[in-house]
């Protein structure tokens, strides 16, 4: 019984296990608290971009737009207050504008029927571009002496752990108690389940697919928030980069199946720490940068691989249009 | 006037074709090239020669490039799976080209065989782990486009300046990256082949409709036998070869290993591949819905960098018009049908005069009595739907049931019953010709043939299609009665070519002309359509002079006459018209006249309804399917009249218990045989004064037993 029920997330721990355990044991210099608390801060963006993705993605969607949101709103956020506006003016334009994309995403998906990857796709290359053309002046939109203060956020520390670990731990929290305890996160859970049953039901899917992406947005933005202040500024070119790779390997990994209704905050807290330890070994171990995607790609397979032998999927039990 | 107006336009506006149209299915790729030619137009507009030569060629090359990688992924889709790594393979492949010519030196053949040797490699990766390990496509091809890429990364460190400093020289390789055909680059000549090939494969050959049927439904796939998984895989594997293809025709052209080569192609293919309208899932999709796509992304993206407008509102522009297109066409998929469900049915003027009387009292020759109510019943709850009923000469009746059954019953008491011929579709009307074959229109598939010993054999199922037609005509829908002519032919009506077995209701709520007649010559076994245009042609009998047929249109409710042969032939003259109810079929009488049956009577709603077209549409817009008004079919008559067209006898079942339907009746030694198509019994009237030794398979072929 306990072992043919090992799920996916019961393999990645596992794998999590034996590579932390390999890497105290086989690498100098990586279980000390120093290089511990410098793993966790690494991954926390990640993770809490992991924890907006978890969301839409438990609805049965996904968002390739987050990067474009993690890097613009943020973004204008520096450059308002470069250009003289108030901090709390700034934020707000910024999550008005986070909001907005949020429900304009939201809207194309649940209510036009356009395919959640499709949507989120040009969103985001038109929010991207719409940051290039319209807000930024320059590529890296740097700290201004008007954001003081602001960068504690991402550079702080709390009790000797860093800021943004707590950050990340209060996000998880929070998307938890709204995943498990309040109506909307069961709705969301319930159309990610079967979103004709949660119709038939009476459960206001339409809206409740806009809110999944609002609070994507949202979250995203915040995700910016943190590393613009961790860095003192704001790199818009991350768009061009495959980290939005990066967070769909933490959701699904960690357990969250893209065909929706499975999986929690614990899921992507395990698929950001497995991420997290492989990336920090190997950087310890001076591994180039290809390198460790090389054995980032590998060992996501295996874990793929193993999943498909505990788990197996047929063509009895496999849904229609799950891709 | 009003109604002459109404007459008019129902005659002459084509009303039907609109629904038959939008049937099609090449009307699901109609968004897409409309947003390609509004592109296209805007951009000639903005860009001066844009439209030129040498600009189409540099697109042409560059939409041969990205076209492979199109189709290829278009398969993937198309069979229910994505890949992602297209890109990444798009750049290996690449590197695999320059090395080999580069690096090794290799001929130019051996290095295209390696190319796609190596994309086909890259792709088996994927189709195996998808295929047969079962992993989701998503995920997995996310995962080999991270590995694939890292592995050029590496590959690169050691070997670009090597591949950079050789500059091979080979006239096929310069053919391939820069030459053409009469000005057709290279690359588009070979796309053309492989599109017109795919285009061939998915439509028309065995493994492209596997690949459709996995992509619709991979569950019923897999349980009807299709090999799911080395499809699927396949599919992956020709993904990457195609994908190799371009990158072939890119390392040609280019001649160089950067590294941001294939760097988000995935997402520009992706783009193209649901512009085109080839639907994320599965099962929905076609290589001119690739190449629409792939043209669309090319020329928004080339379009926008002639233009050197800024990066940002580059991308600005592109997204728009994908979410655009991408909205407009998916409320174009998802309401197409919905569409043509209202407008397929296009009501026509029909004007009846108020029929003649049936009331018992006024007299008349359709009055009603109760003739009908001492029938004697054969096969009681053991036959199903027995439209038509026929005798051979050794007595035995035949009677087709709704299970695609011809069951016979034997003389004399016709107690025994048999499964005489399995056929599988629903036999309708039936007769004998000289040589003791029964033909039978069998609904749905056509004309068939069984011999004596029960074999079945297909006679026709299609005919010349017509020259104007939208829909296809030519298959046989709905084959009816039909009767065969001295020599052999056979003269088949078909009830309409616009509606299914199951809808013949809904012909007749429209009651436009949409049947025909057709003959079928078993000597030459050719098919030819002689009369179009008829109101549901229904029964179909030889006439006494064996040079012409008479025949009923059910809702024209009139009996015609149609000559084949001799001096009138080809000429059509109305028998009788404006019966009190729908004829059915017509047999032959002893007495040398004619038995009609009326499936049901008319009823004035209806008739006036018929006279209101526009009424009728707004009711198959307005109302679900079963609230419409239906022409009456609970209870009908058997009348004999002559050539003269002249009512000599009506039979009824007043309580509509006995024999409550009839569709057919054949007389038959003395006695009437009914059959009815929505009775469970074959009802069996003694005829006063009829010849007891009437056979009709001995007076039509002057045989005898």
């Amino acid at each position: 019984m306990a072992l043919s029920r090992v799920s996916q997330q019961g393999i990645v721990l596992g794998i999590f296990a034996v590579m932390f355990v390999a890497f105290v044991v086989f690498l100098p210099g990586f279980f000390t608290t120093a290089n511990m608390l410098t793993l966790l801060q690494n991954v926390s963006v990640l993770g809490i971009l992991g924890l907006a993705m978890a969301i839409v993605v438990i609805g049965r969607g996904i968002d390739i737009s987050l990067i474009a949101v993690l890097a613009v709103p943020p973004g204008l956020v520096l450059q308002m207050v470069q250009d003289g506006s108030s901090l709390p003016a700034a934020l707000s334009v910024a999550l008005l504008l986070a909001v907005a994309f949020g429900v304009f995403n939201g809207w194309l998906i649940a209510y036009a029927e356009v395919p959640a990857l499709f949507t989120t796709l040009a969103s985001g290359l038109f929010l991207a571009g719409f940051g290039q053309a319209a807000l930024f002046s320059l590529d890296v939109v740097q700290w201004s002496p008007g954001m003081q203060g602001f960068e504690w956020l991402g550079q702080g520390r709390l009790l000797g752990v860093p800021l943004p670990i707590i950050v990340f731990a209060l996000a998880c929290l929070l998307v938890a108690f709204l995943l498990r305890s309040t109506r909307p996160g069961a709705y969301i859970y319930a159309v990610g389940d079967n979103p004709n049953t949660a119709r038939v039901t009476g459960i206001p899917t339409r809206p409740i697919i806009v809110l999944q992406y609002v609070l994507a947005a949202l979250i995203g933005c915040f995700a910016g928030l943190v590393m613009a202040s961790s860095v003192n500024s704001m790199p818009t070119r991350i768009f061009n980069s495959t980290m939005i790779y990066d967070v769909i390997l933490v959701v699904v990994l960690g357990g969250i199946g893209l065909s929706g209704g499975r999986g929690g905050v614990l899921n992507v807290v395990i698929g950001t720490l497995l991420i997290g330890t492989m990336l920090n070994g190997m950087t310890i171990m001076d591994v180039s940068y290809s390198g460790q995607n090389l054995v980032k790609g590998v060992v996501l397979l295996i874990a793929v691989i193993a999943d498909s032998f505990v788990n197996p999927r047929n063509e009895e039990t496999a849904q229609q249009g799950d891709i | 006037m009003q109604e002459a107006l109404v007459k008019f336009k129902s005659r002459y506006w084509p009303d039907h074709l609109l629904g038959e149209i939008l049937s099609k299915r090449w009307t699901e790729t109609a968004i897409p090239m409309i947003v390609l030619i509004v592109v296209a137009i805007a951009l000639s507009n903005a860009i001066p020669g844009f439209l030129s030569t040498a600009s189409l060629g540099d697109t042409a090359r560059q939409a041969g490039e990205i076209g492979f990688v199109v189709l290829g992924i278009a398969l993937v889709v198309i069979v229910g799976g994505i890949d992602l790594s297209v890109g990444s393979m798009f750049a290996l492949c690449d590197f695999c080209a320059l090395y080999c010519l580069n690096v090794l030196n290799w001929p130019v053949p051996a290095v295209i065989v390696a190319t796609i040797a190596c994309g086909a490699l890259l792709g088996s990766i994927n189709g195996i782990l998808i295929g047969y390990l079962r992993l989701r496509a998503f995920i997995t091809t996310l995962i080999t486009l991270i590995i694939f890429r890292s592995a050029y990364d590496l590959l690169l460190v050691g070997n670009s300046v090597k591949i950079a400093s050789s500059m091979p020289d080979f006239p096929l390789w310069d053919f391939l990256g820069g030459g053409d055909v009469f000005g057709i680059p290279s690359v588009a000549l070979l796309y053309v082949v492989v599109a017109i090939f795919g285009h061939i494969f998915l439509t028309r050959l065995r493994p492209g409709w596997h690949i459709t049927a996995i992509g619709g439904s991979r569950r019923s796939a897999y349980n009807s036998g299709i090999p799911v998984r080395r499809t699927i895989a396949l599919c992956y594997v020709a993904s990457g070869a195609l994908t190799a293809i371009g990158a072939l025709f890119f390392a040609a052209r280019l001649g160089t290993v950067g590294g941001d080569v294939g760097v988000g192609l995935e997402v520009t293919v992706l783009t193209a591949t649901v512009l085109g309208g080839i639907t994320l899932g599965g099962g929905k999709g076609s290589v001119a819905k690739a190449l629409a796509g792939t043209l669309i992304v090319l020329l928004i993206t080339n379009g926008l960098t002639t233009l050197s407008v800024r990066g940002g509102y580059n991308r600005m522009v592109l997204a728009s018009i994908l979410l655009i297109a991408a909205t407009i066409d998916i409320r174009w998929l998802k309401n197409r049908n919905r569409i043509i469900s209202k407008v397929y049915v296009a009501p026509a003027y029909h004007y009846l005069p108020p029929p003649p009387s049936t009331e018992i009292g006024k007299g008349g020759p359709f009055e009603q009595n109760d003739k009908l109510r001492d029938v004697s019943l054969i096969g009681l709850g053991r036959i199903e739907a027995p439209e038509d009923v026929i005798l051979d000469r050794h007595d035995n009746l035949y009677a087709g049931s709704r299970h695609g059954d011809i069951m016979k019953f034997y003389a004399p008491d016709y107690e025994r019953m048999e499964v005489f011929a399995h056929i599988g579709g629903q036999p309708l009307g039936m007769a004998f010709d000289c040589n003791d074959n029964l033909y039978c229109c069998i609904g749905g598939m056509g004309l068939y043939r069984i011999a004596p010993d029960g074999k079945v054999e297909k006679a026709t199922d299609e005919t010349n299609r017509s020259l104007w037609s939208v829909n296809d005509d030519s298959r046989l829908r709905l084959a009816d009665d039909l009767d065969i002519a001295d020599d052999g032919r056979i003269f088949f009506s078909e009830a309409t070519v616009r509606y299914e077995m199951d809808e013949w209701p809904v012909d007749g709520l429209e009651a436009r002309g949409n049947g025909r007649i057709i003959c079928y010559d078993p000597n030459s076994n050719t098919t030819r359509t002689v009369l179009r245009g008829l109101k549901f042609p229904n029964g179909i009998a030889i006439a006494s002079d064996r040079q012409s047929i008479l025949f009923a249109e059910t809702f024209g409710c009139s009996i015609k006459r149609y000559w084949f042969d001799g001096p009138k032939s080809g000429k059509v003259e109305v028998v009788m018209d404006n019966l009190p109810g729908y004829p059915d079929n017509i047999n032959l009488a002893s007495d040398g006249n004619y038995w009609l049956a009326l499936v049901g009577m008319r009823s004035p709603a209806l008739d006036l309804a018929w006279r209101m077209p526009d009424f009728r549409r707004r009711m198959g817009k307005r109302l679900p399917v079963d609230e419409w008004l239906f022409p009456n079919i609970n209870t009908g008559c058997v009348v004999k009249f002559n050539e003269q067209g002249q009512i000599l006898e009506s039979f009824w079942d007043l309580g509509g218990v006995n024999h409550p339907m009839i569709t057919s009746m054949r007389e038959h030694r003395g006695h009437l045989y009914l059959g009815g198509i929505a009775n469970n019994r074959i009802g069996r009237f003694k005829l006063e004064g009829a010849d007891p030794n009437f056979v009709q398979y001995d007076k039509r072929w002057g045989k005898q037993a």
